[in-house]
């Protein structure tokens, strides 16, 4: 399984190279990977139905006891058909449905191919961290289909949306996996369910790890992404938002239903939050005009259905959800390539605009009929085989279970509801609107779109396939002897579907009034509208507190720093520290004369009015330092202190090219003058009494530097041992050294740079140029109209500015160096800059 | 054949270093420092290399060695100024710190090849006729990427700190001019 998984992930890592030629060749290619994992699950059938399972696991960090563990069993084996299956036909319906050679099509082969691989890993997991990084991984998958290239405002803010508000239920989820796991012990899904842990922890457990699957299934109030992520091409809306990705949070409240049985918060929130997202998500499908809008709020209606059936915990319930599970994936996925293939041959997808099409594409019509007949369950497809156990699960003389029911024959009336406003809407004749044209049918589109929707339609009559698997899961929550049917005899469920099939076509019926009503209604809490409102009080602390702790001032920062060192090491030196027996005034009578040529220097630097001077006098104090190294023996290290001070010395009169000479420090800071002087003074003697003190209380001599220079000839070949150190015994160390010399020297680079005069004045002009961008870009990225944090972004940008503006002026009083501007240097800098860049 | 140098442009310069065609503002310049450098430069590379080779057994070393190289660079800097960065602009310094570093990180892994473990050095000891015996440590490797990087490091110091503070300057005086 590991295998099948890791094939889907490398081909979609060659797939870019394929796309580069042909990207209809990649979309074949990249739909081999899912086909065979449909073969392989096909075959192995009779196997788990037969009761078997597979169970692969691979070792990952052993030293964690972490492992990737794969099990198929029933309800993997259903959701892995959807996964494989709907992944095959959506990855054949983009050959057509892309542009060929499109950056869209290049870059959504893989990633979808990539989605598919995850998102079977995910099914397949039994391990609740191995789960976890699949969970993750589809998310990201998600963004990035979502946010395609990024160019537009819409996609870029949906796709952070759906990043957001999934991953904020995935880190929730992945605290109540560790409260889960810690509790009993494993993390392996199997073990749980076989022997679920008991304790006070369970109902934070059940409730974190509901919070990531209510927002990964879009449950109210974290629904509102998926809407908007309506904006990513339809295949994608298809794969992930309909069919596969949005179903890991049913899934894995159906994984882990069996686990929190006895867990009465489990099933209350759940089931709660189920119902209500059932109803509010098919009155506001019954409303939308955008064809996917409209099969998107029916998703979410749907979800609330699934996750109301899995979280239940009956034996019937979890056998309707299991069926309702493949069901929807079938009949969703066919409606949404279903309008896909409409917005391709039209060009629109609002339902105001469409009419006519039923006559253009008959065929089309026919298997949109089949897919909305699942979807509002309508006798023999699989959509009514569920919806019966639905009913028959909660149809019990018990007054919470008949309240559950009522929302459920509510929210059946609004499916039926909007899947005649689907039909409709897509193909239906519409009084004053002209005849859509359209482009002739696509069999490569076409056939993809049909396959789902005829499956659904033949497993409604085939029904024992999907009762031997939903029985095969449901048989881990409870027994009774109930089989799925598409006869059951008169009785409450088919009373209830009777309801939900006239409630529908009354509401189709009196569509005006229907609208009308709805209009008329107050306007509930908009999920959005609060979404919107929580990122930007977020972004408001950000800035509050990065403008608080990042004052920007020099001072502020070595203070708080300095101040640190004297009450943090120095108070425990205080109190622990004694005062060093034999203390010996030199060791080297050389080291007189260097000692003070450092102390003047030091003084010097106080006394310095003018920058220079300053710079100078540091040079100095630091090749006295040299000095005192060479003396005490070290050549190493006086080498690179003397290199080391000569580039900085030099680095600094670069600097200074561009400061006023002298240190203005005006009139200001006199009453601050002291309190600096005595922080600088205590941190420079606590240096110095620390030296002294550390290098005293040394009880053995050093082993380590003994065995380096032991070993130094043999182990490394080097007499010098500071080389044999650097370059071998401690290598490991040398390499991130450099590495961070690496990084700091292009984050210096990139700082400069992105601060140069011409640039700032380009960007100050228009914002769209280099330097500006970042803030601007960014500003956009939040999402969401956040007018305040876009005001105190173009602030932060104006005061960053302003330094700028005040450097020509200063330049007025270096006067020292008139800047040379030779003939030609106007073309050259600028010419140097692009080489450069 | 390329026919041979009147005697009198024996001594004329063959890299055009230092003689961009651009001179510095005439109050900038020192002859004599721009002379000097001409001189120098070749020499202080060469003795950058010394270091970076005998840094096993004497003081040296690849740091050393790179900031010396790259103080050689400094100095041909201070003579030209930005109108002679012709270095840096042949050189990259990012592509030489990235160089650098992949050659340190790179050579790190290579010991696994031989099941020995991450960053291990081996000896090796043969005899060439002109100069005899000859010891190579594969640390010399790991020591030569952190020798280029930090060339690389300097150069870009040149190039931000240098060139593009000197930069700044002249825009910012060609717009007070305006």
């Amino acid at each position: 399984m590991l295998a099948l998984v890791a094939v889907h992930v490398l081909v979609a890592l060659v797939l870019p190279v394929i796309a580069h030629r042909s990207t209809r060749a990649a979309f074949i290619v990249a739909a081999l990977p899912p086909v065979a994992g449909l073969v392989w699950l096909l075959t192995s059938t009779g196997f788990v139905l037969g009761g078997q399972e597979h169970v692969e696991v691979v070792p990952w960090a052993p030293q964690l006891s972490l492992e990737l563990t794969f099990r198929l069993d029933p309800l993997a084996f259903l959701l892995g058909l959807l996964v494989t299956g709907v992944g095959a036909a959506v990855l054949i319906y983009s050959i057509s449905y892309f542009q060929q050679g499109s950056a869209a099509a290049k870059r959504s082969g893989a990633l979808l191919l990539l989605f598919a691989g995850v998102m079977l890993g995910l099914v397949l997991s039994d391990d609740l961290i191995t789960l976890y990084v699949f969970w993750e991984l589809t998310t990201i998958c998600s963004f990035l289909l979502v946010g395609q290239a990024g160019i537009s405002r819409e996609s870029r803010r949906s796709a952070l949306q759906a990043l957001m508000i999934t991953i904020f239920g995935g880190l929730l989820m992945l605290l109540g996996f560790v409260v889960l796991g810690e509790m009993a012990g494993t993390y392996r899904i199997s073990e749980l369910v076989a022997s679920p842990p008991e304790g006070a922890w369970m109902p934070v457990a059940a409730l974190l790890i509901l919070m990531g699957a209510f927002t990964k299934s879009a449950q109210m109030p974290f629904h509102n992404w998926l809407p908007a992520a309506m904006v990513a091409p339809t295949p994608i809306s298809a794969y992930l938002h309909a069919a596969s990705m949005v179903k890991a949070g049913v899934f894995l409240v159906a994984r882990l239903a069996p686990v929190f049985l006895d867990v009465p918060e489990w099933r209350v929130s759940a089931v709660a939050l189920g119902v209500i997202t059932m109803v509010i998500g098919g009155w506001r499908a019954l409303r939308e005009h955008d064809l996917k809008r409209l099969l998107a709020y029916g998703t979410v209606s749907q979800l609330g259905f699934l996750m109301v059936l899995f979280s239940a915990g009956t034996r019937v319930s979890a056998m309707a959800g299991a069926t309702l599970l493949l069901a929807h994936g079938l009949f969703k996925a066919t409606s949404f390539l279903v309008v896909g293939i409409v917005d391709h041959n039209t060009g629109t997808r609002d339902i105001r605009e469409l009419s006519g099409i039923a006559r253009r594409m008959p065929w089309l019509a026919v298997v949109a009929v089949l897919a909305a007949a699942s979807m509002a369950g309508i006798p023999p497809t699989l959509g009514f085989v569920a919806k019966e156990a639905a009913f028959e699960a909660f149809a019990h003389p018990h007054a919470l279970d008949l309240v559950v029911l009522a929302g459920l024959v509510l929210g059946s009336v609004f499916t039926v509801g909007y899947s005649f406003r689907f039909l409709w809407g897509t193909f239906g004749d519409k009084t004053g609107v002209p005849a859509t044209s359209a482009k002739p049918l696509d069999a490569v589109l076409f056939v993809p779109t049909a396959i789902p929707s005829v499956a659904g339609f033949a497993l409604g009559i085939g029904y024992p396939f999907a009762d031997n698997a939903a029985a095969g899961y449901a048989d881990e929550i409870g027994e009774t002897s109930y089989h799925l049917g598409l006869w059951h005899g008169f009785g409450a469920p088919l009373v209830c579907t009777l309801i939900a099939l006239v409630g529908g076509s009354v509401l189709q019926y009196y569509r005006a009034g229907v609208s009308k009503a709805r209009d008329d209604l107050p306007a509930g809490p908009d999920a959005q509208h609060g979404y919107e409102r929580i990122m930007a009080a977020l972004e408001r602390a950000a800035v509050g507190v990065t403008g608080r702790s990042q004052a920007g001032s020099l001072p502020t920062y070595v203070g708080i720093i300095l101040v640190t060192v004297i009450l943090v090491p120095g108070g425990a030196l205080l109190q622990a520290a004694h005062v060093p027996r034999d203390l010996r005034l030199y060791d080297n009578l050389l080291q007189i004369p260097l000692a003070i040529c450092v102390l003047v220097a030091a003084l010097g630097v106080l006394r310095a009015q003018r920058r220079l001077t300053a710079v100078l006098m540091v040079g100095v104090i630091g090749y006295g330092i040299g000095g005192l190294f060479v003396v005490d023996g070290a050549p190493d290290l006086a080498l690179a202190q003397f290199l080391v001070e000569t580039l900085t010395l030099i680095a600094f009169v670069f600097v200074l090219r561009r400061l006023p000479a002298r240190f203005t420090q005006g009139d200001v800071s006199w009453n601050l003058r002291w309190p600096k002087a005595l922080v600088a003074g205590t941190c420079g003697v606590f240096m110095a009494v620390a030296a002294l003190i550390f290098s005293e209380i040394r009880q053995a001599p050093p082993v380590a530097s003994h065995e380096f220079i032991a070993r130094s000839e043999e182990g490394a070949g080097a007499t010098n041992v500071v080389n044999a150190i650097l370059v071998d015994f401690r290598a490991f160390d040398t390499v991130g050294e450099i590495s961070v010399l690496a990084v700091a020297a292009t984050g210096v680079a990139s700082l400069v740079l992105a601060s140069r005069f011409d640039r700032r004045k380009r960007s100050g002009s228009s914002r769209v140029q280099p330097s500006g961008e970042p803030v601007a870009a960014s500003a956009l990225n939040r999402g969401s109209s956040s007018s305040a944090f876009e005001a105190e972004a173009t602030e932060s940008a104006q005061a960053s500015e302003s330094p700028a503006a005040q450097r020509p002026s200063s330049e007025g009083n270096t006067s020292a160096k008139p800047p040379s501007v030779a003939p030609d240097s106007a073309d050259r800098p600028s010419s140097e800059q692009e080489a450069q860049e | 054949m390329t026919t041979p140098k009147p005697w009198t442009n024996w001594d004329a310069p063959a890299e055009r270093w230092l003689l961009s065609g651009f001179p510095r503002d005439i109050r900038e310049r020192s002859i004599l420092l721009e002379l000097a450098t001409r001189i120098i430069f070749p020499t202080v590379l060469v003795l950058s290399i010394y270091l970076l080779f005998a840094g096993h057994d004497r003081p040296g070393g690849g740091f050393s060695g790179g900031l010396v190289a790259g103080q050689a660079f400094a100095l041909r800097y201070l003579a030209g100024g930005r109108m002679d960065d012709s270095a840096i602009i042949s050189l990259r310094p990012p592509v030489l710190i990235g160089v650098g570093l992949t050659l340190a990180i790179a050579t790190g892994f290579v010991p696994l090849l031989f099941g020995q473990e991450v960053l291990e050095s081996a000896i090796y000891k043969f005899t060439v006729p002109v100069l005899g015996k000859i010891k190579f440590v594969t640390s010399l490797i790991l020591d030569t990427g952190v020798y280029v990087l930090i060339v690389g490091v300097v150069l870009d110091l040149l190039r931000t700190l240098g060139s593009g503070v000197e930069t700044d300057a002249a825009a910012a005086a060609r717009e007070q001019e305006s």
